[in-house]
């Protein structure tokens, strides 16, 4: 199908499309890769009276390395993330996961910050940011703010962004030495909406394992940290008793939900599954870097 | 309803400058389909997902439904004819005949065109890395096979040369 007629703006400035939100709000639709809105549009899903085209204001693009925290502009897209030698050393759980966003012509042109602002369930970067507890800044004509990712993600494609609001840029804390992460996801087909998947970034060691998060995706109307199967593992010898523990937890974590993909009993099976591989690789890359110290 | 909205954009596409006005809300494939007549760019779902559009904007192979005509302004558009004419492809467009990489031919110019940004890399790729570069791209006919041939055979072809 052909997109409905709406107004185009291209936004030369901050202020200007923060002017343009103020008046529009949700009658707008901001236009970042388009990997999401232009579906939507094209299938008539989402009629907005205004797009707000971002894509020629350089301050929402880039990658910089500030101190202990990696800045990643909300415009840069997935193949600059990805090819991103910051990302690479600093960020190993953002780089793992990359290669599972889309494909590389929608990598191409989506952004980093697109694919957070939407917060589709099955999205690879809200998991991520949100195991790595990251920080967003938003602006709006009202000043700017800053939400941590644990209070950004509400639910289904529903997030703390008023309408009015823009996300600028994401603010990653960089893995520090002591600490190991994971990526893993199941699809259909490499590079499809992920079904279940889960990302997880923890203190470890050749004994334990502390500090972990545990995000999952997929299964979830949002990226959710699973308190009480990281409990079961935290602070606790390896084993596979507390492995066990983890996966039996799992079910009061999650709320997986029902679709064409499956139901909510298979998606469960398929995080627990997940979990175990993941926390044995968390263990194997924990002790890798013990061989390599 | 408002009234059709139209910009004036100004782009190369293959390498000729051309000033068109377009209605805001058309995509990138139909303003080359229908405006310029160059229907090497197929369109399958219009949204995102097979790969039929792809075509080439400012050096990168994107979805041609996934893009507003109007955002290419200032851009540089390259299809399959302007690959085909430049030859950059044309060992791959060679190869996909001798192995027989296709069968109706809808997917093809959407194949050729991600399948040249993975040869550019000029990196060796294994047939796993060329099925996963390619996984965009769909091809309802071949089971694919031929078309990993192809492109392997092109690519461990020009990494000899």
């Amino acid at each position: 199908m052909k997109a409905p007629r709406f107004r185009y703006v291209r936004a030369e400035s901050l202020d200007e499309v923060l002017g343009l939100l103020a008046e529009h709000g949700d009658d707008a639709r901001i236009l970042a890769g388009g990997q999401s809105l232009m579906p939507v549009l094209n299938m008539r899903l989402s009629q907005p009276r205004l797009v707000i085209d971002i894509n020629r204001i350089a301050a929402l693009k880039g990658i910089a390395l500030q101190g202990d925290v990696v800045r990643i502009g909300a415009l840069t897209r997935h193949v600059e993330v990805m090819g991103s030698p910051i990302v690479a050393r600093h960020l190993p759980l953002i780089a793992e996961a990359m290669p599972h966003v889309a494909h590389v012509a929608v990598r191409n042109r989506g952004t980093f910050g697109g694919s957070i602002a939407l917060a589709d369930p099955s999205a690879e970067m809200p998991a991520c940011i949100l195991a790595l507890g990251a920080s967003l800044v938003v602006a709006s004509a009202r000043g700017r703010r800053t939400i941590v990712a644990d209070d950004f993600f509400l639910g289904l494609y529903e997030t703390a962004r008023e309408p009015d609001e823009l996300l600028l840029e994401v603010l990653v804390p960089v893995q520090k030495p002591e600490h190991v992460s994971v990526f893993m996801e199941v699809s259909r087909r490499h590079g499809d909406f992920a079904i279940a998947g889960l990302a997880c970034c923890a203190r470890a060691d050749a004994q334990m394992l502390e500090d972990a998060r545990l995000v999952y995706f997929g299964s979830e109307t949002r990226p959710t940290l699973a308190a009480r199967a990281t409990a079961a593992v935290a602070g606790k010898p390896w084993s596979q008793a507390s492995h066990d523990a983890a996966c039996a937890a799992l079910a009061e974590d999650l709320d997986p939900i029902a679709n064409a993909s499956g139901s909510p009993a298979i998606k469960l099976q398929l995080q627990r599954v997940l979990t175990r591989r993941a926390l044995d690789k968390v263990r194997e890359r924990a002790n890798q870097r013990v061989l390599l110290q | 309803m408002s009234a059709e909205e139209t910009r004036s954009v100004t782009l190369t596409v293959n390498g000729e400058r051309v000033t068109r006005a377009v209605p805001v809300r058309q995509h990138l494939v139909d303003f080359l389909r229908m405006e310029l007549g160059l229907t090497g760019s197929h369109i399958g779902c219009e949204h995102g997902i097979c790969g039929a559009c792809s075509v080439r904007v400012d050096g990168v192979v994107v979805r041609g439904c996934l893009m507003l005509a109007v955002q290419a302004d200032g851009a540089e558009v390259v299809t399959i004819e302007g690959l085909t004419a430049s030859e950059e492809i044309a060992d791959l467009q060679r190869t996909f005949v001798e192995r027989n990489a296709m069968q109706c031919g809808y997917c093809t110019p959407g194949m050729l065109m991600t399948a040249a940004e993975l040869l550019a890399q000029r990196a060796p790729a294994t047939r796993e890395d060329i099925r996963h570069f390619m996984s965009g791209n769909y091809c309802r006919c071949t089971g694919y096979h031929a078309i990993v041939d192809a492109i392997e055979t092109t690519l461990n072809a020009r990494l000899q040369r």
